[in-house]
């Protein structure tokens, strides 16, 4: 299926948005014990957006962020991705697209045991090929963004949550993404924790125009967003915009 | 890329230093076994030739009975001393023929005694066996025909009755009868099968026979063949000659064989290089066994890394990437424990050969072949880790504990 095609009898000939779902569901197992946690989403995202994606466990806001990030594709629907039918993608194909354009932050900061802050930041770079002068000039900057200069010899093990969170967050924006994907970046921090993240996530998200989609649960954290959109049993039940918080 | 990917190699080694020094030490042994075993084999086959060249590889040796197989043989009547002359006589191609019989004795000097091998002979056998006066003389024609009671010491001996002193002109006995020593031998060192070569006293013949043994009989004939003629060709005419002498009929076996030290050296390389065969064979399967302790290793560390492997694959890395770097891990693993052997391998070697007295000969291929297979090891025993590491789903690696 072609661009225009879709264009044509999809969302007309407005520009095509970042992120744009049609009638995507998902449904895991088969037959008697499948599980539907999708149920026809239709969702817009454009550049420059932050949104905070809500809703109780089991609501299908994690399966729409693995889908959004690539990771998982959608039983029946479109899903397209800076106008590319991710959907049609092969493993690899989807894997470039994260290289390139997506940035992931997750609950438990994921970073390499054992190695040091500068090398995890570098480690999207060395898939990319960049040359080892170049990945280590990014990936200072990146950890001065985040103002962890003076840390890059730290392993995670002598970094704080809130640290490694940082870090995690400079690692998914060296490669200057176009999104930002958060699954809960502050579900392990306090509060004063979480609002430096959340207020490190809106600068990037200001200053840089880098495109944050964050899943949370608390209300405190999504007041930072643009718009918040609330998940109930496969469905959005809501989608609102937000004025945002300033820091 | 390839740069990069055996960069992220070496850093999950460092990462791991104790794990992976385990991991490779199967490989470690495993190639530094194959070349000790392949090193020293060489070296021994080599000492083997040497010796036998300065045994002299043109030498027959005739003996009685037929040998039936490594020792078995069956008794049949010795020689004399005349068909050692006939034999000189009437055979081309023959530089020298020396009638030889022994017996151990035990040789004594003042309050020293040392038992050793008396070689009843006469000045030819010093030719055939490639022997060389150090001081004195051999034996003169009249000492020879007479029986007279002088003797050669061998270097061994001399050093065991005489130590440091001088031992030309002394006396010593052998059993009943004492004789005066009236040359040294030079040192020809250990022989191809371990003897001391140097373990010997030499008498004439005609003594020996009426002093020692009290018959007229030759145990036998050492015959050195002329340089650059066929021992094969001398041998056959020697069989000839002897089934005359014996009078045996067109139907009767021989009662004595021909021994040709080049067939010896074939025998004795051949079972030093069947030997080394063997041993490295037997260090080849701890290699094997070396390359399943990396797969071991290696497919542990998928599991434990497999939310390493989820975060890699959500950054944006290929399956082949991830492949690539699990194997390069094996294979840069596998590498290092070869280096290591081969390290290992060669200072063992010198020292082993040190200790065994074989000369230490370096063999670059067994070196290069260890090394490869070890690499290749990595490769083999790497690749179905890798591809499982390889083949995760992201979103289940990411959410392992």
């Amino acid at each position: 299926m072609t661009t225009a095609a879709q264009n044509a009898n999809g969302a007309g000939p407005q520009p095509e948005n970042l992120v744009a779902f049609r009638g995507v569901t998902k449904v895991y197992g088969r037959g008697g014990a499948s599980m539907q946690a999708l149920r026809g989403i239709d969702l817009d995202i454009s550049g420059g957006e932050f949104v905070a994606i809500m809703g109780p466990s089991g609501s299908g806001k994690s399966t729409c962020m693995n889908i959004l990030g690539c990771l998982d594709t959608p039983t029946a629907g479109s899903y397209r991705f800076k106008g590319v039918e991710v959907g049609g993608l092969s493993r690899n194909q989807r894997a470039l697209l994260r290289r390139h354009y997506q940035g992931f932050v997750f609950q438990g900061y994921n970073l390499l045991n054992r190695t040091s802050a500068l090398e995890n930041v570098e480690l999207p770079l060395l898939y990319r090929g960049a040359s080892a002068s170049e990945r280590r000039a990014r990936a200072r900057e990146a950890l001065e963004t985040v103002g962890l200069t003076g840390w890059e010899a730290h392993s995670p093990g002598e970094l704080s949550g809130g640290q490694q969170q940082r870090v995690a967050i400079a690692r998914a924006i060296v490669t200057k993404p176009a999104v930002l994907l958060a699954d809960e970046p502050t579900g392990n921090l306090d509060t004063a924790r979480s609002r430096e993240i959340m207020e490190l996530l809106t600068a990037l998200n200001r200053e840089r125009g880098i495109t944050v989609i964050m899943v949370t649960h608390e209300q405190d954290m999504a007041a930072y967003a643009t718009r918040i959109i609330r998940f109930m049993d496969g469905l959005v039940a809501s989608d609102q915009p937000n004025g945002g918080k300033s820091s | 890329m390839i740069g990069n990917t055996i960069l992220l190699a070496l850093r999950e080694i460092r990462r791991n230093v104790l794990r992976s020094f385990l991991t490779i030490l199967g490989i470690v042994i495993g190639v530094g076994a194959v070349i000790t075993m392949v090193t020293i084999g060489g070296g021994a086959t080599l000492q083997v030739r040497q010796q036998i060249a300065s045994l002299g590889s043109n030498m027959l040796i005739v003996s009685a009975g037929k040998r039936m197989g490594p020792g078995q043989a069956s008794s049949a009547a010795l020689f004399k001393e005349a068909d050692a002359e006939a034999i000189d006589a009437e055979i081309s191609d023959i530089a020298a023929v020396a009638p030889v019989t022994t017996q151990s004795l035990k040789a004594i000097s003042g309050n020293q005694n040392w038992s050793t091998s008396v070689v009843g002979t006469d000045n030819r056998y010093l030719r055939v066996t490639s022997r060389v006066l150090r001081t004195g003389r051999s034996f003169n024609d009249g000492e020879r025909r007479g029986g007279a009671a002088v003797c050669l010491l061998g270097e061994t001996v001399k050093k065991k009755l005489f130590g440091s002193q001088e031992a030309l002109g002394e006396r010593i006995r052998l059993q009943k009868f004492s004789c005066e020593v009236v040359g040294l031998l030079e040192g020809k060192g250990q022989s191809s099968m371990g003897m001391d070569q140097d373990d010997l006293v030499v008498i004439p013949l005609r003594t020996f026979q009426r002093r020692v043994s009290g018959n007229q009989d030759v145990s036998l004939i050492q015959i050195s063949v002329r340089e650059g003629a066929s021992t094969d060709k001398a041998k056959k005419d020697i069989e000839r000659l002897m089934r005359e002498r014996r009078h045996l009929g067109p139907s009767d076996d021989d009662n004595f064989t021909v021994m040709d030290m080049k067939e010896i050296t074939n025998m004795l390389t051949g079972t030093t290089t069947i030997l080394t065969a063997l041993l490295s064979a037997v260090a080849a399967v701890s290699l094997l066994v070396g390359g399943i302790g990396i797969m071991n290793i290696m497919l542990v560390s998928v599991t434990e890394r497999t939310r390493e492997i989820g975060i890699r694959l959500a950054i944006g890395a290929l399956e082949r990437e991830v492949l690539t770097q699990f194997l390069v891990e094996a294979v840069v693993l596998s590498s290092f424990g070869g280096l290591i052997g081969i390290f290992l391998a060669l200072a063992g070697s010198v020292w082993l050969s040190a200790v065994l007295h074989v000369p230490f000969v370096f063999n670059g291929g067994i070196v290069l072949v260890a090394f490869l297979f070890s690499a290749l090891v990595g490769v083999i025993f790497g690749y179905f880790p890798a591809l499982k590491a390889a083949r995760l789903d992201p979103i289940v690696a990411l959410r392992h504990e």
